[in-house]
Order: structure tokens, then C-alpha cells, then sequence
């Protein structure tokens, strides 16, 4: 049975004698404790908003029509000259295939797969922004706005109007702002909109459109998707693009695949279409991390150095433990419970401080054209990151303190005694 | 009666820096309640044998008991404990724990052999402390008392086990003969109420002569005193 009690008000004496040291030894923990705290809440924050930005605007899975040649060509499948070698030159795309055939029954069994939170149809026209001689290239989108705005945080960039607004006007327009700006029109106003084909049609902008990315916002605009078919002469089943919200975004490769092959369609799934994105939130994680233990190592180096300086300060002291019958292990407890008591003092100091200054950079205002719903700067307040903390603490001075303790836990009492 | 402790042929060498020779075979027993005294010319040993009858030095030859136990070869942990349970020591100088009161020193050694309660552990050692004169002392740092003092406060903890043996290396070394002479009234108190068995080293003639036995010490070996 080991007496911790004992042991500890042995540590907890020496430490308070050396008080300078103490504390000295604890602020090294607490400012590396600290600065992981700050700097890790405020990475994450950061990451998660750009995850937001980025990945709440894409869905899970995107059905759409690739433009591209067929694999193979008519003479390709006539027996009559199977035997032969077959060359055909400057091959083209077939025209009409961004039409997804057979899109309503595809919505339909989609939405009826447990997998599947939701499906939205898409109507994807490219078409001219017309104000007086100026005319814009851009897109519109035809969607379920109602749908849109349950399935992803779309309302969020909506910043003047709403979806219902959109909903309820016959030829609305969410116009993108940079559109708005570049043609000086304001929500009421009307905007014409010409299709390749030549049609203009008037559109009232009944709110408009932030994302935060510059060419999205300068090219792109939303409608609903019989406005879209009417403005581009298509009958209610022309569809471009169908997008998948799932239950589980971890689904979303397998699944992909498969409705690759079910329905003849090119599926992108949402780690296909964020893989740049994804190195970006990891390599934020490596200066977190790499910051953090630089400044921890630098703390161990502190702590071993004063731990060995005050176990030669108190040898005496080492000595007269062991011959009044405390063991080697006894003594080395007692320096390795000093290392862990600075490590958990520096360390929850540090995590309050951690605390104190992640919400105060939280309170700090960060206003930007490009992210219309922050206010300020992101925080992520993730009480892991406490538990993290405070053990990396505690491993660090663990480690720093090891090697003094085994030192105490071998010295010999008879050396010491004679010595003076 | 079995003898609290007996030396059988024990030999040390130092090896370094040149092999030195300082114990040779050394044999000899303390009866209970036996107030022994070691002399002896300055180099001859005693310092060397006393750690080793304490179990602090276990690098000798030959064999120790302790009331008929054999201590050689032993874990270092087994001997803390047997220390701490049964061996009572007196250094000449690192009397004490600066930085803890004089009553903490007294009771840290019954603490780690946790065989009282704290409340009795206190009490004894309040009581060790009246004994040796020092009551008033015990809530002083034991960096803040006089020489004398501390080592009266040191024989106060050498005793706080109740110890089989209490073994002192020079003890009153250095204390004037007023607190010299107040030590060995204390030793002989011990020794005639408790029944305490005593190995005290000392160069005072004076101290020796009114012992029970004086072993006599010369280059390593105990040349007088009835081994
Ligand atoms: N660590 C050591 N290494 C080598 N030789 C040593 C060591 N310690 C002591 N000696 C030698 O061993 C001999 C005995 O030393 P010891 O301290 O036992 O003498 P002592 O009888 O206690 O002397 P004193 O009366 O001065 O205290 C001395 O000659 C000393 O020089
Ligand atoms: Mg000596």
C-alpha cells in the first residue's frame, strides 16, 4: 500500500520552499497549455466555417450528365465490320445529353431510400444578365427553393429576401449580389435574362444571393425550376442535376457508385468534390499541434532543469528520507508527484487561460464581404480540447520529470552523509 | 538470549581510488538493553562499520542479524522497512528536514510505518520531544534551532518506532559538555527504562568510559572490549 498522502505532503513542502522555481517551472506549462487551447480552438473555428462554407453548399452526392463523347460508336456495334480496324475521327459529344432522362421517377426512388435525408431537382440554364448594352454571362438555377432551404443552409445566404419571397412571385429571381452590384439593381427591380437561344424573359428580383466566393456570387442566381423550364422552353421533366443530402455523409462514396451504374449518370461524391479541401483543414491541424508541442517541449526542458536543481538542493534531505526508512521508490514518488503537481497547476492555469482568451477572440468583431453570416471571429469551444490539454500536460512534465526521480531514487544515503 | 544484532566476519574494501582495505573481519554481538560505545583512532572504520550495521551500505562481505534475522542479501526495499521498523540513527551532522517543523521530522518515520494513527503518532511524538527537553520546540522549522537542539530533535525521531537498536555516529560530536553530558543522561534514561539497546561512536573518553562495554577499533579491526 502506498502512502500517497505522506508522499504528497512531503512534495507539496518542498515545493512551496521553492516557490520562485514552482512557479517559474508551472508558467512554462501554462503557456504552452494556453497557446494549444487558443490556438486549437481557434483553428478548428476556422475550420469549421470554411467546412461550412464549403461543404454545406455541396451536396452529398451530385447526379448530373457528363458532356462527353460515347464510349462507343454506332459502327463500333455493326457485326459487318467487327473484323476491322475502325478509326473515327474528330468524334463530338452528342447534343441534349445534360437533360437527365427519367428524372421525376429517379426523384422519386431516391426520396424513397432510407439512406437519402433528401433529394432536390436541379435546372441549370446558362444564360446573359441583360441592363441596357451591358450583358452579363451566367447561370441560373432552378431549384425546389423550399426544399433547398430545408436540405442545406441556403436561407443563410440569402441575404436580403427569403425563399418564400421566391416562392410565392411568378418569375422570381434571387439575383447573386456581385450581379446585383455590377448592374445596379436592387430587390423590386427587374432583370432581363436572355437564354443562347435568343428568348429574353423579365425576372423580378425578389432577393439576393451571398455565398462568400466572389464567381459564384458574380455569375450565378436562383429561380424556381418552372420559371428556369419556361424561360428555356422545356417541358416540367427537364432536369440537369439531382442532389443528394444522406442521413450519413460516410455513405456517400458507396452510394455514389452505385447510382453510377444504376442509372447511367455521372454520381460526384462530396470527398471527390472537397479533396484539396480536406488537406487545407489538416495541414491547420499540423501548425495546431506543431506549435503546441514545440512549446510543451520547451516547458519539459524547464521542468527537468529545476527539478534537478532541487534534488540537489535536497540531497540531504534524499539522504535522511532513505536512512529513516523511505525507499528509493518512496523518494522518487516524491519528486515525480513535485513534476506532476507543477504540470497539473501550470496546466489548469493554462487552460484557463486558454479559455479566458478563446472567448475573447471570440468577441473580437470580423466583419467580411465574403462570409455573411459570421459576425465574428469563429471559435470552436470543444471541451476535448480541455481533456487533450490538460493530459498533454500532465504527459509532459510525466516525461520531464522521470529521469530527475530515477536520479533521486539512486542516490546513495552514505555518500551523501559522508560527504560533509 | 538472542543478541538485537550481531556482526559475523564482515569485510568491506573500498575499491576506488585504490583498493583499501577498511573493515577486516569484524565480529562481535549487542546483548538487549547493552549500552555499547565504539573508540578508535580517526580512519579506523567505525563511520564505515556503522553503515553498514545500519543497512545503508549493503556492498560487504560476511553476515548481519538483526535479533536472529540475517540481513545480507535482502531487497533495498525489505531494508527501508526493517530500517524504518527497527533502527534507530543518530548522525553526526544532516540532522534534520529544514523545511519541515521539528514535530513533522519527529513523526515523518512513524508516518511511512503508518502503524498509528496520526492522532497517536502526534501524541508519541510530543512525548518523545518532553523527554529530550525540546516540548516548546515543536512547532519551530527544524532550520531554526540551535545545534544542540537539532540534535536532540534527531534523537527524538531516532526513537519515535521505538526502535531495537539506536546507533549514533559521534552524536555529541559536536555539542558542548553541558548538552554532551544532557545526551548521555538521555541514552542511559533509555537504556535503564526502556530496555534500549545503544551503539554510540564517539572520541569523547569521558562518555565511553561510562558505558557498559567500549569496542575498540584500530585499521579495520576491533581489537579490545569483548567482541
Ligand atoms: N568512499 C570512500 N572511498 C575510499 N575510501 C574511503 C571512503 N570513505 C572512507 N574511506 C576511508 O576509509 C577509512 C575509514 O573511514 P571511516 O569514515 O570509517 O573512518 P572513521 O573511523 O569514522 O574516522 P573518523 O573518526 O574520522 O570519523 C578511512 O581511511 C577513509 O579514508
Ligand atoms: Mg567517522
Amino acid at each position: 500500500m502506498k502512502q500517497w498522502g505522506l508522499i504528497l505532503g512531503i512534495a507539496r513542502t518542498h515545493l512551496h520552499t521553492k516557490m520562485k522555481s514552482t512557479v517559474t517551472a508551472s508558467l512554462g506549462v501554462t503557456f504552452g497549455i494556453g497557446a494549444y487551447i487558443t490556438l486549437v480552438s481557434f483553428m478548428t473555428g476556422l475550420n469549421g466555417m470554411l467546412d461550412s462554407l464549403v461543404l454545406n453548399q455541396t451536396p452529398h452526392i451530385h447526379l448530373y450528365n457528363e458532356l462527353e463523347p460515347s464510349d462507343v460508336q454506332p459502327i463500333e456495334r455493326s457485326p459487318a465490320f467487327s473484323d476491322d480496324l475502325l478509326r473515327i475521327r474528330s468524334v463530338r459529344p452528342k447534343t441534349g445529353q445534360l437533360k437527365i432522362h427519367n428524372a421525376l421517377p429517379i426523384l422519386d426512388y431516391l426520396r424513397h431510400d432510407p439512406r437519402v435525408l433528401g433529394a432536390t431537382p436541379q435546372l441549370l440554364a446558362n444564360i446573359f444578365y441583360l441592363s441596357g448594352s451591358l450583358d452579363l454571362g451566367g447561370q441560373l438555377i432552378g431549384v425546389d427553393i423550399m426544399e433547398e432551404a430545408r436540405l442545406s443552409n441556403m436561407a443563410d445566404y440569402i441575404v436580403e429576401g427569403s425563399p418564400e419571397d421566391l416562392r410565392n412571385t411568378e418569375n422570381g429571381i434571387l439575383l447573386g449580389i456581385g450581379l446585383a452590384e455590377k448592374l445596379s439593381l436592387a430587390v423590386g427591380d427587374r432583370v432581363q435574362v436572355a437564354t443562347a437561344e435568343g428568348g429574353v424573359f423579365p425576372l423580378k428580383i425578389v432577393g439576393l444571393y451571398q455565398s462568400g466566393l466572389a464567381e459564384i456570387d458574380n455569375a450565378r442566381s436562383f429561380a424556381q425550376i418552372n420559371t428556369v423550364q419556361r424561360i428555356l422552353g422545356k417541358p416540367q421533366n427537364y432536369l440537369t442535376d439531382i442532389n443528394i443530402k444522406l442521413h450519413d455523409i460516410g455513405l456517400a462514396v458507396p452510394m455514389a457508385r452505385e447510382l453510377e451504374s444504376q442509372f447511367r449518370l455521372r454520381a460526384r461524391d462530396i470527398q471527390e468534390a472537397n479533396a484539396q479541401f480536406e488537406t487545407g483543414t489538416s495541414i491547420r491541424n499540423l501548425i495546431t499541434y506543431a506549435v503546441s508541442v514545440t512549446l510543451l517541449i520547451v516547458a519539459g526542458f524547464g521542468i527537468y532543469n529545476i527539478l534537478n536543481m532541487l534534488i540537489y538542493e535536497k540531497m540531504n534531505d534524499i539522504a535522511i528520507l532513505k536512512a529513516t526508512g523511505f525507499s528509493g521508490n518512496d523518494v522518487r514518488d516524491i519528486f515525480m508527484s513535485q513534476a506532476m503537481l507543477i504540470g497539473l497547476m501550470g496546466g489548469l492555469l493554462g487552460l484557463l487561460i486558454g479559455l479566458g482568451l478563446s472567448h475573447l477572440i471570440d468577441s473580437l468583431p470580423f466583419d467580411t464581404e465574403a462570409l455573411p453570416t459570421i459576425s465574428t471571429f469563429p471559435v470552436n469551444h470543444n471541451p476535448v480540447y480541455y481533456l487533450i490539454g490538460i493530459a498533454f500536460a500532465l504527459l509532459s512534465t510525466f516525461i520531464a520529470g522521470y529521469l530527475p526521480a530515477m536520479r533521486a531514487r539512486k542516490i546513495d544515503p552514505v555518500r551523501i552523509i559522508r560527504g560533509n | 538470549m538472542t543478541p538485537v544484532l550481531e556482526a559475523r566476519h564482515i569485510d568491506k574494501f573500498f575499491k576506488k581510488p585504490v583498493e583499501f582495505h577498511v573493515l577486516k573481519d569484524i565480529s562481535f554481538q549487542i546483548p538487549p538493553g547493552e549500552f555499547t560505545s565504539i573508540m578508535g583512532k580517526s580512519g579506523s572504520g567505525k563511520s564505515t562499520l556503522l553503515y553498514i550495521l545500519s543497512t545503508m551500505d549493503t556492498d560487504y562481505r560476511g553476515e548481519l542479524l538483526l535479533k536472529g534475522e540475517s540481513l545480507s542479501g535482502k531487497p533495498p526495499n525489505r531494508l527501508s522497512r526493517i530500517r524504518n521498523e527497527h533502527i534507530g540513527f543518530v548522525f553526526q551532522f544532516h540532522y534534520l528536514l529544514g523545511d519541515f517543523s521539528v514535530l513533522d521530522n519527529v513523526m515523518l518515520p512513524a508516518r511511512k510505518l503508518a502503524r498509528k494513527s496520526e492522532a497517536e503518532i502526534r501524541h508519541d511524538a510530543h512525548e518523545k520531544l518532553k523527554t529530550l527537553h525540546i516540548g516548546h520546540l515543536a512547532d519551530k522549522k527544524a532550520s531554526r534551532i540551535s545545534g544542540g537542539e537539532k540534535q536532540r530533535v534527531a534523537i527524538a525521531r531516532a526513537l519515535i518506532n521505538d526502535p531495537a537498536i539506536l546507533m549514533g555516529d559521534e552524536p555529541t560530536g559536536n555539542l558542548d559538555s553541558y548538552n554532551s553530558e544532557n545526551v548521555f543522561q538521555i541514552f542511559r534514561q533509555l537504556k535503564e527504562e526502556r530496555g534500549l539497546s545503544l551503539l554510540i561512536v564517539t572520541h569523547d573518553e569521558d562518555f565511553a568510559r561510562r558505558t557498559d562495554r567500549i569496542l575498540e577499533m584500530d585499521d579495520g579491526r576491533i581489537v579490545g572490549g569483548n567482541p
